[in-house]
């Protein structure tokens, strides 16, 4: 009965930042995730990768988060892009049907590249 | 009918994983595959966090029953609270226009995502409500990932 594993780093290049998150993200935790997007964003970083590699479950509270980093990138003229996730993970944004709103990458090298 | 298994949590964030793995481990043991088992987890995770949010409106506010059993081909799983009346299965789909890549920042809206993935991830959802609160069931067809 506690809050789900979930560990997030961040890199900062000069122009993208890489978030990379491992674990769980859920409605116990999808808040730090939430939180740790609007840090980047208010700190000026509006091209964002999100590396999700390590990320083995994800509902739909993660995906309020990245919604809502992608709303204020978009109106600092940034993005927010995913990269490597797992199967289960891209069914996720699948099922959401918001495969098409976020350009995903399965390489990170390729996805900071793209900014 | 088969023997129905029962957990009675309090509803707070915290207490979901306890009711996924106890939904996850009933679906194993009932010889769901691998896709079949993470569909039913986070369909379980949505509707215990629409209860907290929507029945209950903020955490430890009430109890979450939850069961499960299997029926002919049929994995059961019923959800029970006291909340106030709130019917998933009445609410709007997203509206997915609003998500497409041609929308303006501020229309991006993913309210109604949980009970979205609900129902596209089991195979039929009912609700009833009574004096006693809300009954939820959502049933995932054995062999039918």
């Amino acid at each position: 009965m506690s809050e789900s594993e979930l560990t997030l780093s961040i890199e900062t290049h000069k122009r993208v930042s890489v978030l990379t998150a491992a674990g769980r993200i859920d409605s116990t935790n999808a808040n730090q995730l939430d939180n740790a997007l609007k840090q980047l964003l208010e700190d000026g970083n509006a091209n964002i990768v999100v590396e999700l590699s390590g990320i083995e479950y994800m509902s739909s509270a993660g995906l309020r988060a990245i919604v809502a980093a992608l709303r204020e990138a978009k109106k600092k003229r940034g993005d927010v892009r995913i990269a490597t996730p797992s199967e289960r993970v891209s069914e996720v944004f699948s099922l959401a049907g918001l495969s098409a709103l976020f350009v995903t990458y399965d390489d990170l090298t390729a996805a900071v590249g793209s900014f | 009918m088969g023997e129905k298994h029962i957990l009675t949590v309090r509803g707070r964030y915290t207490n979901i994983r306890d009711i996924c793995d106890f939904i996850v481990d009933g679906a194993q043991t009932s010889g769901l595959d691998e896709g079949a088992l993470f569909h039913v987890e986070l369909a379980c995770d949505e509707a215990c966090t629409n209860i907290i949010e929507h029945a209950y409106e903020g955490e430890d506010l009430g109890d979450i029953e939850v069961s499960w059993r299997v029926a002919k081909d049929q994995f059961i799983i019923t959800f029970r609270d006291h909340g106030r009346s709130f019917d998933p299965t009445n609410v709007p789909p997203p509206a997915m226009s609003d998500l497409s890549v041609e929308a303006e920042p501020e229309t991006l809206k993913v309210g109604g995502l949980g009970i979205h993935f609900m129902r596209t991830l089991m195979d039929d959802i009912q609700y009833t409500f009574d004096r006693q609160g809300n009954t939820l069931t959502m049933i995932k067809q054995m062999g039918d990932a």
